[in-house]
């Protein structure tokens, strides 16, 4: 197990897209305030909900090389060969893109809320709001990798089916920003998280077993 | 490895792909020391087969019944191919709780352990699966067209590892297009 959560993180690091979805929140976090305008309160507060749309998405970019490469090199067929079961793979997989994406998303976070002149007890609530979410995050990357393993354009319908599906964690990622309703929105983000990161390993190792006939 | 024991038993099996039967009533029983060559046309279901005695997919009909370790070299090469070929193998190796060198050495792949995968030639990769199954200690080896893409130095080596585990008391599966060095394997005719 340990085995292949340093095997997937060497594919990231070596990938060449380890850096990618890190790039592409950054650039985003750049982007926006010229398109905003230098006005302060506005991107103070729109900035929050513009981060949590580009980690979205950042999430999503590796979920072309997450299963399939190993499903058609044959590299899932010999760990079953090996008594490994799908679940598990799916389980190390999880860890694997999460540990490459969502620690270094946090760490942009910081560059990025002072992009958007987020104020101080904002940035605290999305690094919270991070740590919560993108597990859940990584959970929808892997289930719609395994998912539309094998078809063709998946990148593009991977898209259309985690879209959705993150839209609870969008709400409640961004929620946080508000003062008020912060409170009960980081509780609901954990939930949702947590339920997605629960049921990613059994969803996504079913898919990967019906793929293989 | 037990003497009296059954490495793969077929009873009565049937294969059905994409809605297709490929083959039905297959009966085959492999001992240690035995070796099975599978022949038949292109679409026949000799890779269905293999998969099947893998336990990769499940019958339509009938009994697929194997002891606990099982070795398949199949089209797919399952090796990273930005790590070296050492490291590649190794990592399977690892999984198997063995040392890579002895099939590193059987198919005379040790001047490529610093190559990366990618920069190799079919037949080195070939090679390279093979060696996978030699390394991996497994008593049923199933092998999808061994020979293919390899030279006579590559044959003799394949005919000189298969020789060896079979007098080790392991058994061999294989599907082929080409003669193979398999003294006294049962024949098995699809299609």
């Amino acid at each position: 197990m340990s085995a292949l959560i340093l095997r997937e993180l060497r594919l990231a690091a070596t990938g060449g897209s380890a850096l990618l979805p890190l790039i592409f929140f950054l650039l985003v976090a750049t982007l926006f305030p010229f398109a905003i305008g230098p006005d302060t309160p506005l991107l103070a507060r729109t900035g929050g909900g513009a981060l949590w749309v580009a980690a979205l998405l950042a999430a999503l970019l590796p979920v072309e090389r997450l299963v399939e490469p190993d499903r058609t090199s044959g590299f899932l067929d010999q760990l079953a060969l090996r008594g490994v079961s799908e679940e598990s793979i799916a389980a190390a997989k999880l860890a694997g893109h999460w540990l490459s994406f969502g620690p270094p998303l946090m760490l942009a976070a910081l560059p990025a809320s002072a992009l958007m002149k987020l104020p101080e007890p904002m940035l605290a609530r999305l690094e919270l709001g991070l740590l919560a979410g993108t597990p859940g995050l990584a959970a929808l990357t892997l289930l719609t990798a395994a998912l539309t393993a094998g078809l063709r354009g998946a990148g593009a319908l991977g898209g259309l089916l985690m879209l959705p599906l993150a839209v609870p964690i969008l709400i409640f990622g961004a929620g946080m920003g508000d003062p008020v309703a912060g409170e009960g929105a980081i509780k609901l983000l954990a939930a949702a998280s947590l339920f997605l990161v629960a049921i990613a390993p059994f969803a996504a190792g079913a898919a990967i077993r019906a793929a293989r006939d | 490895m037990n003497a009296a024991e059954t490495l793969l038993r077929l009873d009565r099996v049937a294969c059905v792909r994409g809605g297709r039967l490929l083959f039905e009533g297959l009966d085959l029983a492999l001992g240690p020391g035995e070796a099975a060559i599978v022949t038949g046309p292109n679409g026949a279901g000799k890779s269905s087969l293999l998969r099947l005695a893998g336990g990769l997919l499940s019958p339509a009909a009938g009994v697929v019944a194997r002891g606990d370790s099982v070795a398949l070299a199949d089209e797919g090469p399952a090796l990273d191919a930005k790590l070296s070929l050492g490291r590649a193998l190794g990592f399977w190796a690892k999984m198997d709780g063995r040392d890579a060198a002895a099939g590193i050495a059987a198919m005379g792949l040790a001047p490529l352990a610093d190559v990366p995968v990618r920069m190799l030639s079919t037949g080195q990769r070939k090679r390279a699966m093979l060696a996978r199954v030699i390394s991996s200690g497994a008593a049923l080896w199933l092998l999808d067209e061994p020979g293919n893409g390899l030279d006579s130095e590559g044959l003799d080596r394949l005919g000189a590892a298969m020789a060896a585990h079979r007098a080790e008391g392991g058994a061999i599966l294989a599907a082929s297009h080409q003669p193979l060095d398999l003294a006294g394997a049962k024949q098995v005719a699809l299609g």
